[in-house]
């Protein structure tokens, strides 16, 4: 219990390290990476036991506490009429939830401390455990320690190794509060906080131009968003009357809400999602955030960071549930947008000759999958593959900054890798377990979540999303073609690059065989209770998945055996297409034979022109043409009229103002250059020269003007 | 103690500098070590002064004037020698206190061409008795002569120790804040005449007792309080200063010395909002509910335009300059919503802009210092020449775009969010529409402040720099001069409370004034 009630002590420690590391790093022995990875491994243990808290409570849960202060007087006044009208869908909940699975609600832990006041209301900071932050906080924990030993080989001899460890702390630091923060402006700070985070790493080397651009594309492109995360969250407080994540949700999933406030609220909260989990259209910075180091694109551009918007939409799940109607459509905005992601990510996806851009596209694609699956109401499903996927593709994205520390810091497959099995048997091995995973080939872990996904897309809503399931269908299809494509220009064939290309060494391969199993093995933790005995079955979702009244009432859908066959039967086959073509040599020269191939080529070779419209259009015309308009209107225009208004009066009263001029300012320069008293003759000059008698001109003039207004009116 | 500090700590936090100065007249201007020292302490004395008044601020009734001083001054027009703080008037006041004596650090050992560290340290005193008697004032005549004090020094301070066109940038200032003065005395000199204060505590009809006047407007006819409320918007709205009166304010700051454009933004264009919040709208709020659409929606226009012509500048200060125009957009938004919400984040708002835009302009002298130049194309790679100053600088960068956990924040995100649901009696579908605005304002704010710090301390320097010995890391004077601004930057980010606490009682009683109007 007590790291469910402290749980604030989690993210303090990396933070509390960034301050350790950033000014007594350079003067440790190992410059900084040993607070940084002692700072990460004690909170890493600090979530352990709090998910072991978690499970106690849940297979323990204390005596129902009817919450009801929970709800408190500001927004009773508000919202009393709404309530009572809600009152009989509630006990509706209520009884579906005793009468069907049978288990008992159980309440999240919270603690709060006062951070603001404005209006004579007092906001909260604190810390909301349950299942999903302690689920995070574990993934976090887990990856982000990996991640820090990895670096301590990967960035070596680099000239800013403290900084970049130092800001790997307060990137887990923003991250672990972001997943147990207890209202929306936590959130939107925390969210943020990982944002600066990730522009400052992405820029790590920052001497190199395309580096700095792309971190500013990525800030950017995520301010975008935020614009939506700050207007939603606005809608939701003035909807709700509160901050609070469980009054939030609590209302909105009570019916209490008004249905329009929560799709606009929703929709908002969207452009966030799109911008931080790199959902199209707004997905364009994460393949250019591969420009900073690997660790960095392994714990913030795959596993963590980018889930932030997975992780939103699953926190305010009450609002989207309402705002969107999940339950009751067969396709809203986040399904849609999700579906199609998907199928943006992995197509281009096949085009990359770089790894890392490969490994970044596959991340948007999965990503996609997580926010189609929030969209058809699969929460657990997301969730699941949230899980599962930040292992094998953390492994992933180490696994190629392995090979690339091997041939020369490159990532360009086609030019120097290949034949890379012969000489890094570990990295090969780890890289395949990986990539089965992400394939989605049983029974590895990403094979069980993405079922799930597709499961949610064929079953629930309103008689299943069908379109969804159809993009969902093919993504499955599309993911084995380009990992087997990746595979293959990574792994077989001959070595492509110069030299001897060698394994790397231990702190390298030992993250890798960790990620390696967690990928192998995390889809066991969600076995669906046609294969495993009850006890053992669907163990995520019932730890995971809240259970009391700020979580709508969701369905679940139930496993397939015959969706199970039928998408495994596609990835095969896009496996085996792909091998035909990379592994035998069929096919090859199609784009060149084929007029449609060859359009299709060109269009994802310039990732659907997408970065044309941005760059160039739109933040082309802001840049140049319309701030230098700006700017000449600012000249040409109002300082104009000032000019001339000011040139104007001087014409008219020149003597006067020469007089003035020469007599205060160059006197004050002259006097002074002159006498030794000459500031004291500058104070003169203000007492006794023309100022005073400026000053009485505009107090007679104030005085006349005074009285022809009393006169007129 | 305590009774002293009742009756006459705050007009001796006001007059001290003064005190200072006229000692300082009396040394000879060869000393100029001595006349450094004495800035010194009187400055440091001023704040002492301010830390004791604070340490005997009753924070419980923060909405109430505190150490009031009612003493008879002209007594043929009514006017009063009347000071008092109250939650607003404080942390502005404290503002002053420490941004001044900082500068004086700063200069400690480059003071602008030409030289004459007597006469820059005495008008730095002079403007502080004005900047803190501003704040302090609470009756019209009073807080007309302090607004008008505080130009005088500033005029030469920029008209002698400024840039290349600073005679043009001077009179430019002067002129254009003193027509403003001029209409703003007008409206006072209205109040004066056509305000019945018999029923209050004033005791007299015709007063300018600024306790007593927002009791007294009630029997003025509307139109005519939107005509006085005009006069004060635009003696205020220059100060500020609102698009599209801003134009003296870049070539003010591009042209003023690095002290002089520190004060400038931090503490001289709060004048201009906080005699918004604590006259305009306080004495008039019908005139405040009809006016707040039009400054609503200039301020908008200001953070979009401002953001703009940031992004089409060459010159860092003058860059830095513009995005005062886009900070106090938001300011002003606050403020135009009437609510208490948006007030009190104009409060934080004017705090966190003067510690933040202070540091930057800090930062941009003392590169200017270093490098001769402040043209964008020119620099590059601070963080290679100068990785302190690059880090302070990526710090005050990210403080001023906004980002949570430090200050620029909290008078950002909540002015925007009390756009949605402004005062009773002003247009939801208009406010909310300022409010995406605004909102979008913050990208462009991101934009031009990260392609800044892009420009200037990414890369590696360019040819003329890459190997110049006077590019030096921060000085020790300069670190004593930053390190409480950016201290503070950060408590107040991530602790917002210290600030909204004293605020929001007092800015509470502002709202409720305006409630009422809106009720009636």
């Amino acid at each position: 219990m007590f790291f469910l009630e402290n749980a604030w002590i989690i993210p303090a420690i990396p933070a509390a390290s960034f301050l350790l590391i950033l000014f007594f790093g350079k003067r440790m022995p190992r410059k900084g990476s040993e607070i940084g990875i002692a700072a990460v491994g004690l909170a890493f243990a600090f979530s352990v036991l709090a998910g072991v808290a978690w499970i106690d409570r849940v297979e323990n849960p204390p005596p129902a506490a009817h919450d009801t202060e929970q709800v408190d007087e500001h927004v009773d006044e508000d919202h009393a009429e709404e309530t009572e009208h809600a009152a009989a869908d509630v006990v509706q909940v209520a009884a579906s939830e005793e009468g069907g699975e049978g288990h008992h609600a159980v309440e999240p832990v919270t603690n709060s401390w006062t951070w603001w006041q404005s209006g004579g209301t007092e906001f909260q900071v604190g810390t909301f455990v349950d299942g999903l932050s302690v689920m995070m906080l574990f993934v976090v924990g887990l990856i982000s320690l990996l991640v820090h030993v990895y670096s301590t080989d990967y960035v070596r001899d680099d000239p800013r190794y403290t900084h970049f460890f130092a800001f790997l702390s307060l990137f887990t630091a923003s991250m672990m509060t972001l997943v147990i923060s207890e209202n929306t402006f936590q959130i939107i700070t925390a969210w943020e906080m990982v944002g600066v985070c990730s522009w400052v790493l992405i820029g790590h080397w920052w001497e190199e131009k395309p580096n700095a651009d792309a971190a500013l594309k990525a800030f950017l492109t995520n301010r975008v968003g935020d614009v939506g995360l700050v207007i939603g969250m606005i809608i939701l407080f003035f909807a709700a009357g509160s901050f609070n994540v469980v009054e939030i949700n609590t209302l909105a999933s009570e019916g209490a809400l008004s249905h329009t406030a929560l799709l606009a609220a929703s929709l908002c909260l969207m452009a966030a999602v799109m911008s931080k989990s790199g959902q199209f259209f707004l997905h364009t910075w994460l393949p250019d955030a591969m420009a900073g180091p690997t660790p960095v694109s392994a714990l913030l551009h795959s596993a963590t960071m980018v889930v932030a918007g997975i992780f939103m939409v699953a926190r305010m799940y009450g609002v989207f549930w309402e705002g969107l109607s999940i339950g009751t459509s067969s396709i809203n905005a986040l399904a849609l947008i999700g579906g199609v992601t998907t199928l943006v990510g992995a197509s281009l996806a096949f085009v990359q000759r770089d790894i890392k851009k490969v490994l970044a596209y596959s991340t948007i694609s999965q990503l996609g999958y997580m926010v189609m699956a929030l969209g058809v109401g699969a929460w657990t499903a997301a969730l699941f593959h949230l899980f599962t996927h930040a292992f094998f593709k953390a492994c992933l994205f180490l696994g190629a900054g392995s090979v690339s520390h091997a041939c020369h810091h490159s990532f360009d497959m086609v030019a120097d890798m290949g034949g890379l099995r012969k000489y890094m048997p570990h990295t090969f091995k780890t890289f395949m377990i990986a990539s089965v995973a992400l394939a989605g080939i049983p029974p590895l872990a990403g094979f069980w979540s993405k079922d799930e996904v597709l499961a949610g897309a064929q079953q629930l809503g309103d008689g299943g999303y069908p379109l969804m399931f159809v993009m969902g269908l093919l993504t499955a299809g599309l993911t084995g073609a380009y990992v087997t494509r990746m595979v293959y220009l990574t792994f077989f064939g001959e070595h492509r690059g110069h030299g001897t290309p060698h394994e790397s060494p231990k702190t390298i391969t030992t993250p890798l065989w960790i990620l390696a199993g967690f990928a192998a093995v995390a889809g066991l933790f969600n076995l669906p209770d046609a294969i495993v005995p009850d006890g053992i079955a669907y163990r995520f979702e019932h730890f995971v998945e809240p259970t009391a009244a700020y979580f709508p009432s969701i369905s679940h859908p139930s496993f397939s055996w015959g969706l199970a066959i039928v998408s495994t039967l596609i990835a095969v086959g896009g496996v085996a297409v792909s091998y035909g073509y990379w592994f035998q040599g069929r096919w090859h020269g199609i784009t060149e034979r084929n007029g449609v191939a060859r359009a299709g080529y060109r269009l994802l070779e310039n990732k659907y022109y997408l970065d044309t419209l941005y760059e160039t259009v739109i933040v082309g015309a802001i840049k140049g043409p319309i701030a230098r308009a700006s700017y000449w209107a600012n000249q040409n225009l109002f300082d104009r009229v000032v000019d001339g208004v000011g040139n104007g009066t001087v014409d008219g009263g020149r003597r006067v103002h020469k007089y003035f001029d020469r007599a205060v300012i160059d006197g004050v320069i002259n006097m002074s250059g002159r006498s030794a008293e000459g500031a004291g003759a500058a104070l003169r000059l203000i007492q006794n020269g023309r100022i005073r008698q400026y000053a009485s001109l505009m107090f007679g003039g104030a005085a006349i003007l005074a009285g022809v207004l009393i006169v007129i009116v | 103690m305590e009774d002293f500090l009742n009756d006459w700590g705050l007009s001796l936090a006001v007059f001290l500098p003064v005190v200072g100065a006229a000692i300082m007249a009396l040394i000879p201007r060869a000393e100029e070590q001595l006349h450094k020292v004495v800035a010194l302490i009187t400055t440091l004395a001023v704040a002492g002064m301010g830390v004791a008044l604070l340490a005997n601020f009753d924070m419980g009734r923060s909405k109430d004037l505190q150490f009031v001083v009612d003493a008879s001054w002209i007594d043929v027009i009514n006017s009063r020698y009347i000071v008092g703080l109250d939650g607003i008037s404080m942390p502005l006041m404290l503002l002053t206190m420490l941004i001044v004596p900082l500068c004086v650090i700063y200069s400690w050992n480059h003071f602008p061409e030409p030289h004459n560290p007597k006469a820059f340290l005495i008008l730095i005193l002079i403007l502080e008795t004005g900047m803190i008697g501003t704040f302090a004032a609470q009756d019209l005549i009073l807080f007309f002569v302090f607004f008008e004090i505080v130009l005088v020094p500033m005029y030469f301070l920029i008209g002698v120790w400024g840039g290349e066109e600073r005679q043009y940038a001077a009179i430019k200032f002067f002129l254009f804040t003193l027509f403003g003065s001029a209409l703003m005395l007008v409206s006072f000199l209205a109040l004066y005449f056509l305000a019945d204060a018999s029923g209050t505590a004033a005791g007299v009809a015709n007063t300018f007792d600024m306790r007593a006047l927002p009791e007294a407007t009630a029997g003025i006819a509307l139109s005519t309080q939107v005509i006085i409320f005009g006069g004060m918007f635009l003696g205020f709205g220059i100060k500020v200063p609102m698009f599209p009166f801003h134009t003296w304010l870049p070539d003010a700051h591009t042209q003023a010395p690095t002290v002089g454009s520190v004060i400038l933004a931090a503490i001289l264009l709060k004048l201009g909002t906080y005699g918004f919040i604590r006259i305009a709208i306080p004495i008039l709020p019908e005139a405040a509910i009809e006016w707040a659409p039009i400054i609503g929606g200039l301020a908008v226009i200001g953070i979009i335009y401002g953001a703009l012509c940031c992004l089409a500048q060459t010159d860092m200060k003058r860059l830095i300059a513009f995005s005062s125009v886009a900070h106090m957009g938001y300011t002003m938004l606050g403020i135009s919503t009437l609510t208490d919400f948006g007030m009190n984040a104009a409060v934080f708002g004017m705090v966190a802009h003067g510690l933040i835009t202070g540091t930057l302009f800090f930062i941009a002298g003392s590169m200017k210092e270093r490098y001769h130049t402040l043209e964008i194309k020119r620099l590059g790679g601070l963080l290679v020449s100068a990785p302190k100053m690059g880090w302070v600088f990526g710090l005050a960068t990210m403080a001023s775009l906004g980002l949570p956990g430090l200050a620029g924040f909290w008078g950002e995100v909540p002015a925007i969010l009390a756009a949605y649901s402004p005062a009773e009696g002003l247009s939801e579908p208009l406010f909310r529409a300022y409010m995406v605005i605004a909102a979008i304002g913050t990208v462009l704010a991101a934009g031009y402040l990260l392609w800044l710090y892009q420009r200037t301390a990414f890369g590696t320097p360019t040819e003329e720099f890459v190997d110049d010995p006077h590019i030096t890391d921060i000085s020790i004077p300069e670190w004593v001069a930053w390190v409480p601004m950016i201290v503070l930057i950060l408590a107040l980010g991530i602790y917002p409370n210290l600030l909204f606490n004293l605020t929001d009682p007092a800015v509470v009683a502002v709202g409720d004034l305006v409630a009422a109007a809106a009720g009636s």
